[in-house]
């Protein structure tokens, strides 16, 4: 075994997240989602940090998850907002912008 | 800590193990995250997949990164997910009507094209590269090594991360609150006008049919000339007539 196939499986983590977030419609799980693509990423970045010998990628891992934090934290707060005027989580419902 | 840092060059069989029992956890909770119509059922599974990875960053000599994976990602980030599940409605789940037709079939088929794009590109840039391992820098312990980079060479970076964080806290206090209009609130003075205004009947309304022949809160309380009162019905509870059996005598009087 190689420690490229970490690479391999976050690629097939990207994957599948990017494809969840074309086919869910809860605006919940499409954001969990993103999260998951943001895991791969990270994984894809330890393992080049261990390929390379430098602790740069774990420490861009690092700023990732807290950029995450702060994004999960806005987008639930939006999710909310958007729930408490439409009575759904649905990205379909929310459509206005549209018309 | 010191036997999982010594593993960072090589691929030692114990840590192929691992990957080889990890890796499929990892990918069943993500497709299972994905597949799941139940929104909590999805938000477990990606629980799955990221403890997992949090195991992967420990075996490639980042003990850090794996504590504050399974800490942070899946201890709070997952658990608000959870939280804002709980109070938008477990019940939110997905229709399976397709507002596009075929939108599914293309977007996987997109999904395979970019997995096969990736790895051809993947495939050439990583295939033919050496591991180097971490050794060398994880030599005064990985905590101190992130630290003493962390501090000096991306110190900027992390004192904007600060600004970043006090935003997205300011942010969601902003879109969560809900501001209480002054002028709604009703006054004692006003509740009595509209109490005994035109067309309001002021008295309490009639209570329902209770123990003149059955003791059912469904059961509408009838007026003198036997018609049912229709404010003793509430709108909570269906209207029940009673057939002629029940209406009966039971045989308990005295």
């Amino acid at each position: 075994m190689d420690p490229s196939y970490y690479i391999v499986l976050s690629a097939a983590l990207f994957t599948i997240g990017a494809v969840g977030v074309l086919i869910r419609r809860n605006a919940i799980v499409v954001f969990m989602c993103i999260e998951l693509m943001l895991n791969a990423a990270n994984l894809a970045l330890i393992t080049f940090s261990r390929m390379n010998g430098s602790l740069d990628g774990q420490i861009m891992a690092f700023f990732v998850m807290v950029v995450a934090a702060a994004e999960v934290v806005i987008g639930l707060a939006i999710i909310m907002s958007i729930f408490r005027t439409r009575r759904s989580a649905s990205v379909d419902d929310a459509n206005l912008l549209k018309y | 800590m010191s036997t999982v840092l010594a593993l960072a060059g090589e691929v030692t069989t114990g840590e192929a193990a691992t990957f080889y029992i990890l890796a499929p956890i990892a990918l069943i909770g993500a497709i299972g995250m994905v597949w799941a119509r139940n929104a909590v059922h999805s938000a477990l599974f990606l629980v799955l997949t990221m403890l997992s990875l949090g195991v992967f960053y420990i075996l490639q000599a980042g003990p850090f990164i794996g504590m504050v994976q399974i800490i942070v990602y899946t201890g709070a980030i997952m658990m608000l997910f959870l939280f804002v599940l709980m109070l938008i409605g477990r019940d939110a789940s997905d229709s399976l009507i397709e507002t596009l037709r075929g939108q599914r079939t293309v977007a996987l088929l997109l999904g395979i094209g970019f997995a096969g794009l990736l790895c051809t590109g993947l495939g050439r840039a990583v295939g033919s590269m050496t591991s180097v391992g971490l050794d060398e820098a994880n030599a005064a312990g990985n905590t101190q090594g992130i630290a003493r980079d962390l501090f000096t060479k991306y110190v900027f970076a992390f004192e904007v991360t600060s600004a970043l964080l006090i935003t997205a806290a300011v942010g969601a206090m902003l879109l969560a609150h809900v501001e209480k209009v002054k002028a709604e609130k009703v006054t004692q003075l006003e509740m009595m006008r509209a109490r005994f205004a035109p067309g309001n009947y002021p008295a309490p309304k009639p209570g329902p049919g209770v123990f003149a022949a059955t003791n059912s809160v469904a059961a509408p309380g009838l007026l003198p000339d036997r018609t049912v009162a229709g404010r003793s019905l509430s709108a909570l509870v269906p209207t029940r007539e009673l057939t002629e059996a029940e209406a009966a005598p039971k045989g308990t009087e005295k």
